[in-house]
């Protein structure tokens, strides 16, 4: 046996024990203080991938006035509805349209006084800021551009915004021509990843993260006409199961309000909009 | 990068390769002994992870754990909270998605005791159990190191379960892997960089921790010498 085995390998061992079970302990104890405490000033948010840069904003702003900290888990609607039901422990749900948080009403997870539309979203056409394709000049037909291979969108099967892409092109009849040109994104913002990086020559995204600085920054985008697409109307439900109503209508009532709505315009949210 | 995040992955990866410990200590024993003629079956079992597909464990586990299914209705009504998208969900979906990273190293260093050893100590009348505690595992004291610093960097590592059954929740399931992947979403690309080389820096850490603790002449554990 060498001085590694005898001395140096038990030593280390034991060592490595300890320092996991000195964790387990810490572990346990920290999961039964946090159940004492029940996170009283943290509101959790399951808000749709085109909110990523509004919703972050309005955390900031709502913390500071109220002093309640928001923790947001971004994800596509159709995934945070199904992890909504499998029991996810969410007190707010900001959807991407309204059906979604109509369905969990109806499956009893809220009730439909605590529904709200918070803005009307648009989409947008998105290429990186070297690229050839002159927006203006071709308005919606950019996306039949010589350049282009891949075309990137996000889940139309459950993300809202994928969806009103597929529309949109749908609209025009083009997505026979182009459907396996199409990149298909987890949701919106996984979808801008791909373009911003190069892995598409253009995408179809939310108005609001063609607004937010980093896409600003790297790229142009034209504004799809609304009537293309289904209206994008944004609905949200306070969950039943929530510790917190009284925290979850403060903001709900915050977004309503002129801060919230300011930073909503800002990121491009319109005003509710009849469905035609 | 989110130190929230690398606090929650390190206290999962702990509590995972204990809990492993205690289960694979007592399996791979059988593993490395029992001469029952379906044993390659028990292997089998016991090495999916390595090529399943993480979403197919994932999303049998979230069936498993969700709140319509028996096993997490039980678990609702004893500690009143729900296993998916919890800490606790996730130590158990790790669990399982590291469990060969602790029994094969763990089996392999029983095998390589000298049979010798445990005939001689049989014979001077200790019981299975004293021969296993006093001649076997302090001579696999490496294979018990391997197998806690395996499957502490293969939990660490761990993205498609945990994307499956965790829910991206801060604080409470957002790992460290996951994290990189909401801040890439983010544009977050500084972020973004300084994580991915930082899991880069420590698996390589934890690799070469084993290949130096493997690294004399003759030993296997941890996969051919070339």
């Amino acid at each position: 046996m060498t001085h590694f085995d005898r001395i140096l390998l038990p030593s280390f061992l034991k060592f490595m024990v300890g320092l996991i079970i000195v964790a387990c302990l810490f572990t346990s104890a920290s999961a039964y203080g946090r159940g004492l405490d029940h996170r009283d000033n943290v509101l959790r948010i399951a808000a749709a991938s085109n909110l990523r840069f509004s919703m972050d904003e309005i955390a900031t702003a709502f913390e500071q006035e109220q002093g309640t900290r928001l923790e947001v888990s971004y994800g596509a609607s159709g995934n945070l509805l199904a992890q909504i039901i499998a029991g996810a422990p969410f007190d707010l749900f900001f959807s991407a349209d309204e059906t979604m948080p109509k369905r969990l009403i109806e499956q009893g997870f809220g009730t439909s006084d605590h529904y709200f539309i918070y803005g009307t979203g648009r989409i947008v056409l998105w290429v990186p800021l070297g690229s050839p394709i002159n927006l203006e000049a071709l308005e919606m037909n950019a996306v039949l551009h010589h350049t282009i291979n891949k075309i990137s969108i996000a889940n139309p099967r459950y993300a809202p915004y994928g969806l009103a892409a597929v529309s949109s092109l749908k609209h025009l009849n083009l997505f026979e021509r182009l459907e396996e040109k199409l990149v298909i994104g987890e949701n919106v913002s996984h979808a801008a990843t791909f373009v911003r990086r190069g892995g598409a020559e253009i995408g179809i995204l939310s108005y609001a993260l063609a607004l937010a600085v980093s896409l600003q920054n790297s790229g142009r985008y034209w504004l799809i006409p609304s009537n293309y697409h289904p209206t994008l109307n944004q609905g949200g439900l306070i969950l039943d199961r929530s510790q917190h109503q009284f925290e979850a209508k403060s903001l709900v009532r915050f977004i309503k309000s002129g801060e919230g709505l300011s930073i909503l315009k800002k990121y491009g949210f319109f005003e509710e909009e009849k469905v035609r | 990068m989110s130190w929230e995040a690398f606090g929650l992955s390190i206290k999962l990866a702990s509590t995972t390769s204990f809990i492993l410990l205690l289960i694979a200590l007592p399996l791979a024993y059988w593993i490395a002994y029992s001469k029952w003629r379906w044993k390659f079956l028990v292997e089998a079992v016991v090495a999916l992870p390595i090529v399943l597909p993480p979403t197919v464990l994932g999303f049998y586990l979230l069936i498993a754990m969700g709140t319509r299914s028996f096993f997490g209705r039980i678990y609702q009504e004893v500690f009143g909270s729900n296993l998916v998208f919890s800490f606790e969900g996730l130590v158990i979906a790790s669990v399982f998605y590291s469990l060969p990273f602790a029994v094969q190293p763990l089996s392999a260093a029983f095998l390589s005791v000298d049979k010798r050893l445990i005939q001689l100590s049989a014979v001077l009348g200790a019981a299975p159990l004293v021969t296993f505690i006093k001649v076997i595992l302090p001579l696999s004291t490496r294979g018990i190191l391997m197998a806690l610093i395996l499957s502490f960097a293969h939990t660490i590592g761990e993205f498609g379960v945990v994307l499956m059954v965790g829910g991206n929740i801060a604080g409470e399931t957002r790992t460290i892997s996951i994290d990189l992947y909401d801040q890439v979403q983010a544009m977050n690309d500084g972020a973004a960089l300084e994580t991915a080389l930082f899991l880069l820096m420590l698996s390589f850490f934890f690799l070469s921790l084993v290949y130096f603790i493997d690294r004399k002449k003759g030993r296997t554990i941890a996969g051919p010498k070339i």
